[in-house]
C-alpha cells in the first residue's frame, strides 16, 4: 500500500495514501474539532470548523476533506486557526437558536459543546435563525429548523446510508435550508421514519419524538397496568445512555431498573422475537411447500417484516412488490396484540386498564404502534414506544444508581427468550435465528454450523449471501431433498434498493431476505444512544453475539413459554389466531403519506 | 470647479477620448475571419504544434481567474480517461458583465473553432457550451450554429460534436464544478478540489473549461499566429481582453482592449470627468478610488478582471454600491458552507446596523475579521473573493458607509 508521509504539529505521521488531514491528525494523536464530518458519511467540507494551516500556503485547508500528501507541514492549532475557528462558531451560533435551556439535545449537542471550548458564549453577529414554525406532525420524529446549522448530515445520510432523500438542501444562500421535498410536513413526506437523521444531527433540529411525560403520567395513575417490554439491541445500547462503554451488556440491571421505575410488568420483545421466527418460519416453509411440492406459482424472495421503517419504505418505493413482505406482524406488535390479549387473560387483567410500553432503539416503531391496522387486540396494541435514549433519560431523571443495580430477570409469561432472539438486534440475526429453527423443523438437526454460529451470515457488508442445502430432510419434507435454499441480507436501506432492483426485474435468485433499514441492524437504531459510528456499532454488534452464547437455550422452537403459548392459546403456527393477532397486510402507499 | 463646469469640460474632450479609444483599441475578437478555412489550417498542424503554439502565447483565462489555458489543456491532455469534454463556459454571471453576450451574438464561429482546437489537442469528442438560460434569446442561433459545424466536422471525419446547455440563473453555475454538477443535473454546488475538471470533471472524466473569450482567443492565435497576438499587449499580460463597461461612463458597452493599462488611462477614455472609483472585476473584484488609478495595472499583473469596470461618479453612495453588492451576495451564494451563506447576510446586516447606529463603528472591526476569515476559510472562490469588494470600499469609503448621507 502506497503511503505518505508528512509533519503535524511538527510530529511526523506516515498514512495510507488517499487520507484524510483529519485521519493523519487522528494517527498522530490530535484532536480536530468537526461539524459536519461525520465517520459514516462521505466527506461535505460544509462547516469549515475543521480548517488547519498548511505551512506557506495562502489559505486554510478543510482537513475533513484534503488528502495528506508528501511532505505537507501542517499546523492545527495556530493562532490563525483558532480565530478562523471562532468566527465560524461564532457564526454558526448566529443561525442558531441558542435556546439551550429548553432543547432537546442540550448536553449532547456538538455546536454547544464546541462553543463552550472555544469560549463563544454569545456573539456581536445578528442572529438569523430560521422562523419556520416546528414541525411535530411526525410520531417519530420532530424537526426544528431554528436550530439547524445546515452540516447536512440528515441529507446525506437519508441519499447515502438510506438511498430515501426524504430530506434535501433545498434553495440556495441565505435561503438554503434543510426541506421535505415540497416542503410537506415530515407527516406526509415520504420518510421511512428511521431517525438516522436524528442519530446523526449535531445540533436539537432532528430530534425524536419524546414520549417520557406520558410514560410517567401512566405509571403514576394508579388505576393503570403499566406493561413493558424491551428489544434485543436496548440492552446493548443503553449502558451507553448511563456513562457505560459501548457494548456494554446490561440485560439484568435494565430489568431491575424498569422495575424501579414503576412499571408493573416487564416483559421482553425476545419472548416475541421466538413467536416471529415460527410464525415467520413456517411462512417460509410453507411457501416453498407451494411452490416446489404443489408447483404454485409463489412470488420469492420472502421478507422480512420486522423493520418498520424498511415495510414503510417498500410500501412508498415498492407498492406492487409488497407481496414478498413476510405478513408477520413485528416483534413489537406481536407483544402488544398479545399483551391486551393472552397475558391479560392469564393475569386476570382488564385489557382497557393496561397501557402498553415499548423501548426500541427505533423511532420508526413509534410510527409503526401507530398505524391504524395496529389494533387487532381491540385497543391500541402499543401504547407508547420510548427510543432506548428515552429510556436512559428516565431512568437518570430517577436519580437511580444504574451501575451498582442489582441485575433481575424478565416476569413471566412473555419474559423468556433464546439467543435467537437477541440477535435479532444485529443485521444477519433473524436470519441466523430463522435458519436455525427452519433447518431443524426440515431434517431434524441442528444448523451444521459449529456452536450454532452461521458465521457467514455476520459481518459488515451492505449485501451479503449464503446457501444453505438441505440433506436428508425428514419424511414430511423430502421434496426438500438438496434444494439449495439462497438468502441475503442487507443493512441500510441504499443497500435494499440494490436487492430490490433485482427482484422488481423478477431476477432475484434468493427464496429469502432479511432486511434492516439501519446500518449494522437495530444496534444501530436511530433510537440508539449517541453517537454512531462503524467502531460503535461494532462493539455493540459484537455485546449481542456474546448475549447469545451465553443463553441456554439459542433456538426460538425452545423458548419453553412460546410452546406454552401455542398449547394454550394459539394451537399452532399460521393457525386462526395468529393469523388474527400476529399477522398483517400493507398499504400502497404511492400516494399516501 | 462648479458641477455646471465640471459637465461641459466632459462634454467638449468627449470625441478626445473617443479618439483615444480607437487609439487604442485592439481588433482581433470582432474582425471577421473566414472560420472554416481556418479550421482547415488547424487540421493541417498536429496537435503537439497548436499546444506549443497557445502555451507560448501566454494566453491566460478570461472568466476571471486568468489560468494558463496551455497548461490547462495538457493537463487534460495527460489526464486518463476513457471519454473527454470541453465545456465553453457561458455563463457570464459576474454582475456588470456583458462581454461573452456580445462575442456569442457576433463571432459564435469564433467560440466553436476554438472548442474544436481544444478537442483536436485534448482528444476530446464531445462539447457543451453551457449558457446563461437568461440568453436563451439567441439559443436557436447557437443551435444551428452548432449543427452547421457538426456537419462540417462529420464531413471531415473529425470526432468531435458540440451542443448547447442552458442554465437556470445562478450565479455559482459560472464557477466550472458548479457547473459541471449543473450540467449534471445536481444542484449547482461547487465540488471539492482536487480532483480539478481537468482529470475529473463531467461524468467524471477529464473536462476542459473555458471561457467564452478565451476559446474566442484562441481562434484568433490560430488565425493570426503567436507575434501578432503577442505584439498587442505589453509585458505579461498577452493579448487583448474585452471589456464590458458600465456604470457612471460616458462611453458604455463592450470594448476590445490590450491589457496593462493603468486605470487612469481607462477612466481618462471612459470616465464622465466625475469618476471616483472603478469595481474592476465585477461585484467580486476590487474597486480602487481615485487615487490609485494612476498606479493600477488592470491585467494579470494588477488587478484580474473576467472583463467587468463598473465606474462611479461622486453622486453615487457608496453605501448602497456595498449594499447592493451584499443583497447579491447573500442570495447568491450556493448556501454549502457556513462562512459564505452566514457572512454574505453577517456583512450586509453588519453595515446596515452601523448606518442605523444599531451597532457602533467599531462593528466594522469585526465585520473585516469576518470577512478576512471568509477568505481564507471558504470553500470556493465565492466567498473567499469577497473581501476584494469589501475590504477595499470599507477602507476607501469608510465616511460613505457608516454616515447618514
Ligand atoms: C463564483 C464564481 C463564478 C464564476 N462565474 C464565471 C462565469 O460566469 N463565466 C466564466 O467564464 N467563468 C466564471 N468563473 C470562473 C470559472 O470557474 C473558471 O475558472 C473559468 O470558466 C475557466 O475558464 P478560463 O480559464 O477560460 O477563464 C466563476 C468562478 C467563480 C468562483
Ligand atoms: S468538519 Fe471539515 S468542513 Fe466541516
Amino acid at each position: 500500500m502506497e503511503k505518505v508521509s508528512l509533519t503535524i504539529n511538527g510530529i511526523n505521521v506516515e498514512v495510507r495514501k488517499g487520507s484524510t488531514l483529519l485521519e493523519a491528525a487522528k494517527k498522530a494523536g490530535i484532536r480536530i474539532p468537526t461539524l459536519c464530518h461525520h465517520p459514516d458519511l462521505v466527506p461535505a467540507g460544509n462547516c469549515r470548523l475543521c480548517v488547519v494551516e498548511q505551512k506557506g500556503a495562502p489559505f486554510l485547508l478543510a482537513s475533513c476533506t484534503t488528502k495528506a500528501a508528501d511532505g505537507m507541514e501542517i499546523e492545527t492549532n495556530t493562532h490563525r486557526v483558532r480565530e478562523a475557528r471562532r468566527v465560524i462558531l461564532e457564526l454558526l451560533l448566529a443561525e442558531h437558536n441558542a435556546d439551550c435551556i429548553s432543547c432537546p439535545a442540550s448536553g449532547k449537542c456538538q455546536l454547544q459543546s464546541l462553543a463552550h471550548e472555544y469560549f463563544v458564549q454569545k456573539t456581536d453577529f445578528m442572529n438569523i435563525a430560521d422562523k419556520s414554525p416546528i414541525d411535530d406532525s411526525s410520531p417519530s420524529i420532530v424537526k426544528d429548523d431554528s436550530k439547524c446549522i445546515r452540516c447536512l448530515r440528515c441529507v446525506r445520510t437519508c441519499s447515502e446510508l438510506m438511498g430515501v432523500s426524504a430530506l434535501v438542501s433545498a434553495h440556495k444562500g441565505r435561503y438554503t435550508k434543510v426541506e421535505t421535498l415540497l416542503d410537506k410536513p415530515l407527516q406526509y413526506a415520504v420518510c421511512t421514519m428511521c431517525g438516522q437523521c436524528v442519530s446523526r444531527c449535531p445540533t436539537g433540529a432532528l430530534v425524536e419524538k419524546n414520549y417520557v411525560n406520558d410514560v410517567w403520567r401512566a405509571i403514576s395513575d394508579p388505576e393503570k397496568f403499566v406493561v413493558v417490554q424491551t428489544a434485543p439491541s436496548v440492552r446493548v445500547g443503553l449502558g451507553e445512555m448511563l456513562n457505560m462503554a459501548p457494548g456494554s451488556i446490561v440485560t439484568g440491571k435494565m430489568a431491575t431498573a424498569l422495575r424501579q421505575l414503576g412499571f408493573d410488568a416487564v416483559l421482553d420483545t425476545n419472548f416475541s422475537a421466538d413467536l416471529t421466527i415460527m410464525e415467520e418460519g413456517h411462512e417460509l416453509l410453507q411457501r416453498l411447500t407451494k411452490a416446489l411440492r404443489d408447483k404454485e406459482k409463489i412470488s420469492f424472495p420472502m421478507m422480512t417484516s420486522c423493520c418498520p421503517a424498511w415495510v414503510k419504505f417498500m410500501e412508498h418505493e415498492y407498492p406492487d412488490q409488497l407481496e414478498h413482505i413476510s405478513s408477520c406482524k413485528s416483534p413489537q406488535q406481536m407483544l402488544g396484540a398479545l399483551i391486551k390479549t393472552y397475558y391479560a387473560q392469564k393475569r386476570g387483567i382488564d385489557p382497557s386498564k393496561i397501557v402498553s410500553v415499548s423501548i426500541m432503539p427505533c423511532t420508526a416503531k413509534k410510527f409503526e404502534a401507530s398505524r391504524l391496522e395496529m389494533k387487532s387486540s381491540g385497543y391500541t396494541d402499543v401504547d407508547y414506544v420510548l427510543t432506548t435514549r428515552e429510556l436512559g433519560h428516565m431512568i437518570r431523571q430517577s436519580g437511580i444508581w444504574f451501575d451498582e443495580l442489582e441485575e433481575s430477570t424478565f416476569d413471566s409469561p412473555m419474559g423468556e427468550g433464546t439467543g435467537a432472539a437477541v440477535i435479532f438486534g444485529a443485521s444477519g440475526g433473524v436470519m441466523e435465528a430463522a435458519l436455525r429453527t427452519v433447518y431443524e423443523v426440515v431434517t431434524g438437526r441442528e444448523v451444521p454450523f459449529e456452536n450454532l454460529n452461521i458465521t457467514p451470515l455476520r459481518g459488515t457488508d451492505g449485501v451479503r449471501a449464503a446457501s444453505i442445502r438441505i440433506d436428508k430432510p425428514l419424511p414430511d419434507w423430502s421434496f426438500l431433498e438438496g434444494v439449495e435454499v439462497n438468502v441475503a441480507i442487507a443493512h441500510g436501506l441504499a443497500n435494499a434498493r440494490k436487492l430490490m432492483d433485482d427482484v422488481e426485474k423478477g431476477l432475484s435468485p434468493y427464496h429469502f431476505i432479511e432486511v434492516m433499514a439501519c446500518p449494522n441492524g437495530c444496534i444501530g437504531g436511530g433510537g440508539q444512544p449517541m453517537p454512531t459510528s462503524p467502531e460503535i456499532r461494532r462493539k455493540r454488534t459484537a455485546a449481542i453475539y456474546e448475549a447469545d452464547s451465553k443463553l441456554p437455550r439459542r433456538k426460538s422452537h425452545e423458548n419453553s413459554e412460546v410452546l406454552a403459548l401455542y398449547k394454550d392459546f394459539l394451537t399452532e403456527p399460521l393457525g386462526h389466531r395468529s393469523h388474527e393477532l400476529l399477522h398483517t397486510h400493507y398499504t400502497k402507499r404511492d400516494d399516501l403519506p | 470647479m462648479s458641477q455646471d463646469a465640471e459637465k461641459s469640460t466632459a462634454k467638449l474632450s468627449k470625441v478626445e477620448k473617443k479618439l483615444n479609444l480607437l487609439k487604442k483599441r485592439a481588433h482581433l475578437i470582432f474582425r471577421n475571419i473566414d472560420c472554416v478555412k481556418l479550421f482547415n489550417r488547424i487540421l493541417k498542424k498536429t496537435p503537439d504544434e497548436i499546444l506549443a503554439t497557445i502555451t507560448e502565447s501566454g494566453l491566460r483565462g478570461r472568466g476571471g481567474a486568468g489560468f494558463p489555458t496551455g497548461m490547462k489543456w495538457k493537463a487534460a491532455l495527460e489526464a486518463p480517461g476513457a471519454v473527454k469534454y470541453v465545456i465553453c463556459n457561458a455563463d457570464e454571471g459576474e454582475p456588470g458583465t456583458f462581454k461573452d453576450r456580445v462575442i456569442l451574438e457576433r463571432q459564435p464561429d469564433k467560440i466553436i473553432v476554438g472548442m474544436a482546437t481544444c478537442a483536436y489537442v485534448t482528444k476530446a469528442t464531445e462539447g457543451y457550451i453551457y449558457m446563461r438560460g437568461e440568453y436563451n434569446f439567441m439559443s436557436k442561433e447557437i443551435k444551428a450554429c452548432c449543427e452547421k459545424w457538426n456537419d462540417l466536422f462529420e464531413k471531415k471525419d473529425f470526432p468531435f460534436r458540440v451542443s448547447l446547455r442552458l442554465g437556470s440563473g445562478a450565479y455559482i453555475c459560472g464557477e466550472e464544478t458548479a457547473l459541471i454538477e449543473s450540467m449534471s443535473g445536481n444542484r449547482g454546488e461547487p465540488r471539492l478540489r482536487p480532483p480539478f475538471p481537468v482529470s475529473e470533471g463531467f461524468n467524471d472524466m477529464p473536462t476542459v473549461v473555458n471561457n467564452v473569450e478565451t476559446l474566442a482567443y484562441v481562434t484568433m492565435i490560430m488565425d493570426d499566429g503567436l507575434d501578432f497576438f503577442k505584439s498587442v499587449a505589453k509585458d505579461d499580460s498577452m493579448g487583448g481582453k474585452v471589456f464590458s463597461v458600465s456604470g457612471d461612463a460616458a462611453i458604455k458597452g463592450v470594448f476590445e482592449l490590450p491589457l496593462g493599462m493603468t486605470v487612469q488611462e481607462f477612466v481618462d477614455i471612459f470616465g464622465d470627468g466625475d469618476t471616483k472609483a472603478v469595481q474592476v472585476g465585477g461585484f467580486s473584484g476590487l474597486c480602487v478610488p481615485r487615487k490609485h488609478f494612476a498606479t493600477t495595472i488592470i491585467g494579470y499583473r494588477g488587478v484580474q478582471t473576467g472583463g467587468s469596470m463598473i465606474l462611479y461618479n461622486s453622486t453615487r453612495s457608496m453605501y448602497l454600491v456595498l449594499k447592493n453588492y451584499l443583497e447579491f451576495f447573500q442570495e447568491e451564494s450556493c448556501g454549502q458552507c457556513a462562512p459564505c451563506r452566514i457572512g454574505c447576510q453577517q456583512l450586509l446586516l453588519g453595515i446596515e446596523a452601523m448606518r442605523q447606529g444599531t451597532r457602533p463603528l467599531s462593528h466594522i472591526d469585526k465585520l473585516r475579521e469576518l470577512v478576512n476569515v471568509m477568505g481564507v476559510a471558504s470553500k470556493c472562490k465565492l466567498g473567499m473573493s469577497l473581501a476584494n469588494p469589501f475590504n477595499s470600499i470599507t477602507e476607501h469609503f469608510f465616511e460613505e458607509i457608516c454616515s447618514k448621507w
